[in-house]
């Protein structure tokens, strides 16, 4: 052994130190390099738990197969085809964002989009009547996240709407998402009036068998990885900006679409459709974070969050050591900016399995990308800069695709580590739209929101308690 | 345009164009002055005019997507002609980008993500917390000192064997002294880059043992602290093994002394054994009925590098009169040393008592003042609890000696002063006043260098003129003690 303890016998160390400053004042007074960390008691958690878990000797690795394993994994577009052909479902069952839930604690704009749902799929007449046969539990609730599936706001996904399907080269894994509606009025944000309906039906009728066949045509299947990546140097964050990369997406499905043997006038609406509407890639960019990180579940002594996700009631989160065990609390409202004269008492609460993008990094995670978006809470550009350095400290990796050019290119932070959020006491940052509360209104503005301390209180517990059994 | 609820703004702008978050933040701003009851400031599109619709607010004619959309109500012109303006001071505004926030790292692993290396972590949040921190260093290649006490001994054991794994070093918890290329960490003395690495599992210990080396001209390589359990049987001398191990690959170091209290037996063999397998010659400084004495072994390992034992550094007291039938009053700072002190006078004056006994059945209690012979830790960690150690903090060992002094009973007061980083700066200030005021026949135990901050002989001659004699070794102070106590005897 050359160089015992890293070189430390070598020359003078640098000292990084936490806790009494009297030891700092000593070292400097020697002229010693000392960093002071800025340490505080834990945000949460039983200090026996947090023990249990820093000390557990197949954490390290365990997070590293993780990490691994997200950072591996690609998202390529091989197909759109409807939701009943790919997702294995019961008869009348409607799938839908976050956490399991029941119609009881439903939320407004949930039981909107469910009631929207019944009436396209005509397992109800109107509206009243799709709203009793909810209520009668006539119609089975599942989460998206039960199915590989995700879905912006309400998520609500059923048989007749067509999916975009992705596929993990790397794992083979296999994720799904429906289409993206544009603002205003639409079915993912609790509106279900006869607008939403007609344009669901156009989207069944026309949108979805012309995109069908025109990513079927496609010499190689479409890298919807790279384009999330493309898009962190243009100013969007991919949760809720997603401008440059609805436009990308519109710019390489474009000459298939053209391709595609239907009218003229069907494929001027579907390119009109998809330009008009700034978060067409959303819908892409979601099932891409749900394959990587579905690629780390069922990992035990992971501490790493697998899926962050609400249902307009709760918000619930996953681990990779816990495995399917969803971990939940009273989600809370957004804060932001608000759409013509609706107000903070429209708001729902938070709801969407859309937060799987800061699972994966990017969103909130990935604020310092795009500036714009701290100005929904009256933030600044430092303050962006300042949400993605907090949350490198509840990270795991950075991850080398998705590069943040104003913070000398770093790669996003990715994976979030329960054990950094209590220790920190910092929760995740999310962008995010908002829905009204009341069912029917839509979206109401957009704003930043965080998680209930709760889920991570449970997480920490649940896993230090799966450590114990297991070291 | 008026009507009923006030009058009405609505204008279509071309060629301007505004991120719809700025606009969204343009309207809130508008909308939360007092004479605006409605507003809308928003592109064109089809959502936004269906919008402006529903408020009432739609625009005559027709308007194209990138046509900015200006609609507001006000309460009067006045207030209309002024929040239009102020609308179009906001899009006009530009925010000047400020200085990017450096957010602070909350966790020893976020900062050494930036350290420059070599680093050493070093850990004094309360215990129930350093285990995490200190996971943190190991995770990420560097050693840690923890000088945190109260980390559970499970807690000790699973970090040190990660660190052996990870071919770093814990020292600690309850680490106070260290010096690692020239760094003095916690309480440590200025002492000569020199030969000699130490593996400390005592402070003061350390502290005494590389004091004396340095008055003997002989420097340390490297005081590497282990933490007071590593040599129970549960932690198995972890960190004891891997600092050897570290010390014997270290070119600058080319003999090591061990110094310990007493150690669990079977780790004593194991790391006798051990040592005896490195190539650099191993010497032990433990302290036991047997070798009770670490200048002893001091002055062994200078006779193992051919240097000649000094004659240790002194100042003469002007106790001359003690009186007969005096006890041994020794009032410590540091435990190692309190229980040199209590090893070298058992024999002379029997079993002496203590709050840090040698033997359980001689525990002194809560009962400081106890009469006979007593020796006390002041800083054991009971009588630290809400108080700084009495290296830093002087008051309750001066409280002690003052209430000696008016108790009356016949006695030789022997005291350790600790110096050093981290100790007292100047602590013959307040000792010195307060022997003099006492009276009492006073030999002092002086561990500190020439370049330490406070300067050995500064300290010795303040403490000297107080009328301490003064020893730079423990070993000789307490016996220089009970020679006293024995001419008092006769």
């Amino acid at each position: 052994m050359s160089d015992p303890l890293g070189g430390l016998l070598a020359a003078p160390p640098s000292i990084v130190a936490a806790g009494v400053e009297v030891f700092s004042t000593a070292l400097r007074q020697q002229g010693v390099a000392v960093t002071d960390v800025d340490w505080r008691p834990p945000g949460f958690g039983d200090p026996e738990d947090l023990a249990q878990l820093a000390l557990d000797p197949r954490r390290a690795a365990a997070n590293r197969v993780a990490v691994e394993r997200v950072l591996a994994a690609g998202s390529v577009l091989v197909d759109v085809r409807p939701a009943r052909e790919v997702l294995d479902l019961p008869d009348r069952t409607l799938l839908h964002s976050g956490p399991p839930l029941t119609w009881e604690t439903a939320s407004g704009p949930m039981r909107g989009a469910l009631m929207g749902a019944a009436v396209f799929e005509g397992w109800a007449t109107d509206p009243d009547d799709a709203e009793r046969v909810l209520a009668a539990g006539e119609i089975s609730l599942d989460p998206c996240h039960h199915h590989r599936t995700v879905g912006p706001m309400a998520g609500v996904t059923s048989p007749s709407m067509w999916m975009w399907c992705l596929q993990d080269p790397a794992s083979g894994g296999q994720a799904w998402c429906n289409l993206n509606e544009g603002l205003g009025k639409v079915l993912r944000m609790g509106a279900f009036n006869e607008e939403v309906q007609t344009r669901l039906a156009w989207m069944r009728d026309v949108l979805g068998p012309v995109l069908s066949a025109a990513v079927r045509s496609r010499p190689e299947p479409l890298d919807v990885k790279a384009i999330l990546a493309q898009m962190l140097q243009m100013g969007d964050e991919g949760h809720n900006r997603n401008r440059a990369g609805s436009l990308m997406a519109l710019r390489e499905l474009s000459p298939s679409i053209v391709a595609v043997d239907a009218p003229s006038s069907d494929i001027a609406e579907v390119l009109r459709f998809i330009g008009g509407n700034e978060h067409f890639y959303l819908n892409l960019g979601m099932p891409t974070a749900k394959l990587a990180m579905d690629a780390a579940r069922g990992v035990p002594g992971s501490t790493m969050v697998t899926v962050l996700s609400r249902n307009g009631t709760e918000f619930g989160i996953q681990t990779a050591g816990t495995g399917d065990r969803w971990f939940t609390g009273p989600a809370n409202t957004p804060v932001g900016l608000f759409l013509g004269d609706y107000g903070p008492e429209d708001a729902n609460p938070d709801i969407g399995d859309s937060a799987i993008m800061e699972a994966y990094g990017v969103g909130g995670f990935s604020m310092a990308a795009a500036p714009a978006i701290v100005r929904f809470v009256g933030g600044s550009v430092p303050d962006a800069l300042a949400t993605t350095e907090r949350m490198y400290q509840l990270t795991l990796t950075e991850n080398p695709a998705m590069q943040i050019p104003i913070m000398g290119f770093r790669g996003s932070p990715t994976g979030i580590d329960v054990l950094k959020v209590a220790r920190t006491g910092w929760l995740p940052q999310i962008n995010t739209g908002m829905a009204g509360r009341v069912a029917g209104t839509g979206q109401v503005g957009a704003g930043l929101v965080q998680p209930p301390q709760q889920c991570f209180e449970q997480a920490l517990a649940a896993l230090a308690e799966e450590s114990r059994a297991a070291v | 345009m008026n009507d009923s609820q006030g009058v009405r703004h609505v204008f279509l702008r071309s060629g301007v164009y505004a991120d719809s978050v700025r606009l969204m933040q343009v309207s809130r701003e508008i909308g939360a002055r007092d004479g605006v009851s409605a507003v809308l400031v928003a592109m064109a599109t089809p959502l936004n005019l269906e919008l402006a619709a529903g408020m009432g607010l739609a625009p005559d004619g027709e308007a194209k997507p990138d046509q900015l959309l200006i609609a507001l109500t006000a309460t009067d012109d006045a207030e209309l002609t002024a929040a239009v303006a102020a609308v179009e001071a906001a899009l006009a505004h530009r925010e000047r980008s400020g200085d990017v926030q450096t957010i602070p790292a909350r966790t020893i692993g976020a900062g050494l993500a930036d350290a420059t290396d070599p680093a050493l972590a070093i850990i004094s949040v309360p215990g129930p917390y350093a285990a995490a921190e200190a996971a943190d260093a190991i995770a990420a290649g560097r050693s840690v000192l923890v000088f945190s006490d109260g980390v559970p001994v499970e807690q000790e054991i699973a970090l040190k064997q990660a660190a052996h794994e990870a071919g770093v070093l814990v020292m600690g918890p309850d680490c106070g002294t260290a010096i690692v290329s020239g760094v003095a960490l916690g309480f440590a003395n200025v002492v000569r880059p020199g030969p000699v690495g130490l593996v400390a599992a005592s402070g003061t210990g350390a502290q005494q043992v590389s004091c004396l080396l340095d008055a003997a001209g002989v420097g340390v390589s490297h005081v590497l602290g282990v933490g007071g359990r590593d040599l129970s049987e549960a932690v198995g001398g972890l960190a004891t093994l891997d600092a050897l191990a570290a010390l014997d690959a270290d070119p600058s170091t080319e003999r090591v002394l061990l110094v310990s209290k007493p150690p669990a037996a079977a780790v004593a063999a194991r790391v006798r054994e051990a040592a005896d397998r490195l190539s650099v010659p191993v010497r032990s400084a433990v302290l036991s009925v047997e070798s009770p004495d670490l200048t002893a072994a001091v002055e062994a390992l200078l006779g193992d590098l051919g240097v000649a034992v000094p004659e240790w550094p002194s100042r003469p007291g002007t106790a001359d009169a003690v009186p007969p039938g005096a006890v041994l009053k020794g009032f410590y700072s540091g435990g190692t040393l309190a229980d040199e002190a209590m090893l070298i006078a058992a024999p002379v004056l029997g079993d002496i008592r203590s709050n840090t006994p040698l033997r359980p059945e001689l525990d002194l209690g809560t009962d400081l003042r106890a009469a006979g012979s007593v020796v006390v830790d002041f800083g054991d960690d009971a009588l630290t609890v809400g108080r700084a150690h009495p290296m830093i903090d002087p008051t309750l060992r001066l409280e002690a000696i003052a209430a000696l002094a008016a108790g009356g009973e016949p006695a030789v007061l022997l005291l350790d002063v600790v110096l050093g980083h981290g100790a007292d700066p100047d602590p013959a200030a307040s000792l010195g006043p307060a022997l003099q005021a006492a009276g009492l026949p006073t030999v002092v135990a002086l561990v500190g260098t020439e370049g330490d901050p406070q300067g050995w002989s500064r300290q010795a001659d303040a403490l000297a003129e107080a009328g301490a004699a003064v020893f730079a070794s423990n070993a000789t102070a307490t016996r220089y003690a009970l020679s006293l106590i024995g001419d008092g005897h006769e």
